[in-house]
């Protein structure tokens, strides 16, 4: 702040306290010759009485002087000045997050050695987990975990990105980004899908059509088995998904699968290092674990 | 002074109302309008880009204000959850600016890239997919009007005249930049935009 706008800050500020006493002081006592009426007659008989302020009144606006003096010397409000205090907004807050840093510090030191599947059996970790997984993590993931239709269920063992302690803390640390590109002219025309959807539906046991189903292998084997393997088990390198369990990420209908090839899916996990720092990480990576009753290997 | 005096004479009287109420506002307000902290852009903020700005006229529109402020006070329990507190400078380009009230759903001064554009989609349509415990409501239409490509470059023309930094060049593939993308597409545009380009926070 220049000196310039500090002044004026600090000139009319205490121009305005003291034109406030002078109020007072000058309403307080009747002028000499004053009368006890202010000399209107309204309707014959109605008069205005000048009386002065009433003096627990006045007390009560003395003391908010008082207080305006005491708070404009001990915090900052004149201007430039920093009052007798040194308190300032930010400095508070520093001084919370330093109390906080301190206090954490010592409670993420206990983890910092520990392997995941320890960190996981802890149940103090997993508390604190918890709060962190409901702030930043259940909005796609669910509160219970569970995932919804595009996001992943954590609490089963299905692993996009492998679930060994590296892939773990890469998925959540940096985030990952999953892209399936639309397949549809790849695979070739309507009927190749069908035999495509077909054998991938009997992957995981689920109801298809046997000679479709042979078709589609053939397709699958030159197509689709450059991501997800000639076995259908999918890359955790790639993050392409194991088509053989029952975890769906967008649906097991035919009509989903079909959506799937043909237009392809994309979507990312964002990264979390920045926000959450690299201890927390490690407990969420952990948390991950517990979710899904892994040991992680 | 004598009450009579101020009282017979209304003019005067007038006057010194507004002397006595002008003074906060000569006190709190004035000083700001010179400050540079507040008039100027924190460093990394630059002007919406077209697509940023059609998304913020449908923010606006749609009154998502009423229900996220995007303002984090610097107190631990907000930077914890939300990110580092907004400055001044971070709002300069903000006509108005969208500060809010209200915190029936979540801040959003810093939502940008805390999700993914996909979840944005989904729970724009119906938030509920997402979050089941959700009680925002779903913005479907969103995703079937095509922004206003026309518009888009008035209002960047009508906010240049107010001072913020759009180059020709800017203004002249503006109608380029959003053309064919929908409602919901410069809206997201917006939201991952939001509170990421402040340098230096933490």
């Amino acid at each position: 702040m220049s000196s310039f706008w500090s002044w004026f800050i600090i000139i009319l500020t205490v121009a305005n306290v003291a034109a406030a006493i002078w109020l007072m002081q000058a309403n307080t006592k009747r002028a000499p010759g004053e009368t006890d009426t202010t000399g209107h007659k309204w309707d014959g008989d109605l008069e205005e009485f000048n009386n002065p302020l009433p003096r627990w009144w006045l007390i009560l606006f003395y003391v908010t002087v008082v207080f305006s003096v005491g708070y404009l010397t001990l915090y900052p409000g004149l201007g430039s000045f920093a009052g007798t205090t040194g308190w300032s907004q930010v400095g508070q807050y520093e001084e919370q997050m330093a109390a906080a840093e301190e206090k954490y510090a010592a409670f993420y030191e206990r983890f910092a050695g520990m392997e995941l599947a320890a960190i996981a059996a802890d149940q103090d970790a997993m508390r604190a987990a918890g709060n962190i997984f409901g702030n930043r993590c259940a909005q796609c993931h669910g509160s219970d975990g569970r995932g919804a239709v595009g996001f992943p269920n954590l609490t089963d063992d299905a692993w996009q990105w492998g679930s060994t302690p590296d892939a773990l803390l890469a998925s959540i640390g940096n985030g990952r980004n999953g892209a399936m590109p639309p397949m549809g002219a790849a695979v070739g025309g309507d009927e190749a899908i069908d035999e495509v959807v077909a054998y991938v539906r009997s992957l995981s046991g689920l109801e298809a059509q046997a000679d479709k189903a042979a078709a589609g292998q053939q397709r699958f084997a030159t197509v689709c088995a450059a991501c997800h393997g000639p076995d259908a088990k999918g890359n955790p390198m790639l993050g392409a998904p194991n088509l053989t369990d029952d975890s769906w990420r967008y649906g097991s209908s035919v009509e989903d699968i079909r959506y799937s090839i043909v237009n392809g899916r994309s979507n990312q996990m964002p990264a979390q290092l920045d926000a959450l720092g690299e201890d927390r990480v490690r407990l969420m990576a952990a948390y991950v674990l517990q979710l899904s009753g892994s040991t992680g290997e | 002074m004598k009450h009579e005096i101020v009282e017979r004479k209304i003019g005067l009287m007038g006057v010194l109302i507004v002397v006595v109420i002008s003074i906060g506002g000569l006190v709190e307000i004035t000083p700001l309008l010179f400050s540079s902290q507040v008039r100027d852009a924190a460093p990394g903020i630059e002007p919406y880009s077209a697509m940023e700005l059609a998304g913020r006229d449908v923010y606006i529109r749609e009154g998502c204000y009423n229900c996220h402020s995007q303002m984090i006070r610097p107190f631990r329990s907000e930077t914890e959850r939300y990110g580092h507190y907004s400055l001044a400078g971070e709002s300069v380009y903000d006509r108005p600016f969208q500060f809010g009230s209200k915190r029936t759903g979540p801040d959003l001064a810093r939502v940008g890239g805390r999700y993914a554009d996909a979840w944005h989609r989904v729970h724009l349509m119906n938030p509920r997919d997402v979050v089941p415990e959700s009680n925002m409501p779903g913005y479907p239409w969103l995703a079937e009007s095509d922004v206003d490509g026309r518009a888009t470059v008035e209002r960047m023309l009508a906010l240049r005249v107010l001072g913020h930094p759009y180059t020709d060049e800017q203004i002249a593939s503006a109608e380029k930049d959003v053309a064919g993308a929908t409602e919901m597409d410069a809206l997201i545009a917006y939201l991952q935009g939001l509170g990421t380009n402040l340098q230096g926070r933490r």
